[in-house]
């Protein structure tokens, strides 16, 4: 029930962005959803694709430092409390969140939310009454 | 007028001078240093052969690396008893040079800074505002004693804390600056933010050295401060500051030739240039008694103006520095290998060889240096909080070593441009 995450290194340069995402357009890869941390200088692109390993491929030939991390996506009710009920049940499994950002199109009306915590077996079994989604699930949302 | 005879000595009496001197120096080392007398045995050159200034090509090089290999004290022609004090140039254990003096040395020298002073038109009346570091630095010490010398009062402040500094000259009544040219142009910031108006403070000149800097810089100077901006040079191997210094013309450093002979080579093939041609400027020392050093090469690339001087003085005069044969970098006073801060990249687990080093000189006037270095799978994360932390590594390992502050940068594989000789390590933006 884990998701691969890409993570690649960019530099705060003008036309990096669009370089990587031309790349992945030019080998016919879909980026499912993305989020870009910044700093100052650099900024990490994470994002979910539907072929990770071809994507890895392309991106390394095209000189980029590529991270690969485990995920967890989570549906997650489109209404007032929703997220919060997710997070209160992480926060009662004692689950630390480094990063979460969210998919544009919905799955079964829910949104998806991606978490990156530090443990994602653990988190999954110690997550009840959240819905996590497959892999498969979030490669055809 | 000046404020030794010796400053308008004619060339014959100064090449008897020199001559007389290097004779004596020459045995000296010959006799005392057992580095010295293997060298010349190479050479095949002995004290006897020198007679003469005309000699002196003769004789062998001496070089940072020699001074290095026979660390720290080996080069030392006088007794521990006799020696007075110990200078040693930055940087870590092993890579200091250390340089002593004898009484008679540390007199020397104060003349020879009482001299620079004097060609700025000071006097027992003036204030000196020393901000050179006092320590094992030269700088401060170095001044000092030649203030004193000079017989005017020396406030030794020393640097940092700007504001107090500002403070100091209104209340003390400065009438003469020493400190690097990058740091009075930081201080005439400080001065100018703290509402203070030149007209405040009666400076009226300054001795400026221990980094590169350039005319441009010199007008800046002068004009945020309404003084004479002079160049002084030195090096600790040779003396410290105070081995040549500008007169008011600025038109050129005179090197105190009655102690210092200059050369300038060829620093490919070892060989004097023409006249007036820019080269490697090396000096020998000739009275200096702690560690007197024959033809040493300073790696500093300058040229002997040939015209006299319109001030009066006969010694020569080398144009002001306009480079360095190798890679050393002088960030902020403070001698920068870039060996160095490969040393510690390397040292750092999963960081790889590929870096560069950016030098620029901020808008305040003090010199910064970012490090890059390559990002790779081994260092990456997707967390940015990673990414800082091995930045705030490169850069506290870095400050430990080198002792100065340093920006560390990531940057994308196959950023740093490659080459196939003698890689680019440095890309120095200063202006100067």
């Amino acid at each position: 029930m884990k998701i691969v995450q890409l993570s690649v290194f960019l530099e705060n340069k003008e036309g990096r962005l669009a370089d990587i995402i031309g790349a992945l357009a030019d080998a016919n890869i879909n980026i499912r959803t993305l989020s870009l941390a910044d700093t100052k200088d650099f900024g990490v692109l994470r994002m979910i694709v539907d072929t990770p390993e071809k994507a890895i491929e392309v991106l390394k030939k095209k000189g980029a430092t590529v991270k690969t991390t485990e995920i967890i996506a989570v549906e997650v009710e489109d209404s007032p409390g929703g997220l919060y009920r997710v997070l209160k049940v992480f926060k009662e499994a004692g689950i630390n969140i480094e990063y979460m950002y969210a998919f544009v199109e919905k799955n079964n009306d829910n949104a998806v939310m991606v978490f990156r915590v530090d443990d994602p077996d653990a988190a999954i079994k110690k997550i009840k009454g959240v819905k996590i989604l497959k892999a498969d699930d979030i490669y055809k949302i | 007028m000046f404020y030794s005879r010796e400053e308008s000595i004619n060339p014959e009496e100064l090449k008897k001078l020199q001559s007389e001197r290097l004779i004596k120096t020459v045995k000296r080392v010959y006799e005392n240093v057992p580095f010295y007398r293997k060298k010349f045995a190479e050479a095949g050159v002995e004290p006897a052969d020198i007679r003469s200034v005309d000699d002196l090509a003769r004789l062998p090089f001496t070089t940072k690396q020699d001074l290095r290999d026979n660390y720290p004290y080996g080069l030392f022609a006088a007794p521990m008893g006799d020696i007075v004090r110990i200078h040693a140039s930055s940087g870590t254990t092993g890579k200091m040079t250390v340089v002593s003096y004898t009484r008679n040395d540390i007199e020397m020298w104060a003349g020879l800074i009482a001299r620079c002073f004097s060609m700025a038109g000071a006097t027992k009346n003036d204030i000196i505002h020393n901000c050179y570091g006092y320590g094992l630095f030269t700088g401060g010490l170095g001044i000092h004693f030649g203030a004193e010398k000079l017989g005017a009062t020396v406030i030794p402040v020393s640097g940092g804390n700007s504001q107090r500094q500002i403070k100091i000259m209104q209340d003390f009544g400065s009438t003469i600056l020493t400190c690097t040219p990058s740091y009075a142009l930081n201080l005439a910031e400080t001065m100018k933010e703290m509402g203070v108006s030149p007209k405040d403070i009666k400076l009226r000149a300054g001795l400026f050295g221990a980094e590169p800097w350039s005319e441009s810089m010199r007008r800046d100077i002068e004009k945020l401060w309404g003084i004479d901006a002079l160049d002084i040079y030195g090096l600790s191997e040779i003396m410290g500051p105070g081995v040549a210094n500008e007169c008011l013309e600025k038109n050129g450093l005179h090197v105190f030739e009655d102690h210092f002979i200059p050369e300038i080579i060829d620093s490919a093939t070892g060989k004097p240039v023409a006249p007036g041609t820019r080269g490697e400027l090396v000096f020998t020392t000739i009275t200096k008694e702690g560690i007197p050093l024959i033809r040493y090469r300073t790696k500093d690339i300058t040229r002997l103006i040939p015209e006299k001087c319109k001030c009066g003085r006969t010694f020569s005069r080398i144009e002001r520095l306009s480079g360095r044969t190798d890679d050393m970098l002088i960030i902020r006073g403070v001698n920068v290998f870039p060996s160095e801060i490969e040393t510690v990249i390397m040292s750092i687990e999963g960081v790889e060889p590929h870096y560069q080093i950016i030098v620029d000189r901020a808008e305040h006037g003090l010199d910064t240096l970012e490090v890059q270095v390559e990002v790779n799978e081994k260092i990456f994360s997707d967390e940015i909080k990673a990414l800082e932390a091995i930045e705030k590594r490169i850069k506290k390992e870095i400050n430990s070593v080198l002792g100065i502050g340093v920006k560390v940068k990531l940057v994308e594989p196959r950023s740093i441009p490659r080459s196939e000789g003698k890689a680019k390590r440095i890309i120095d933006n200063r202006k100067i």
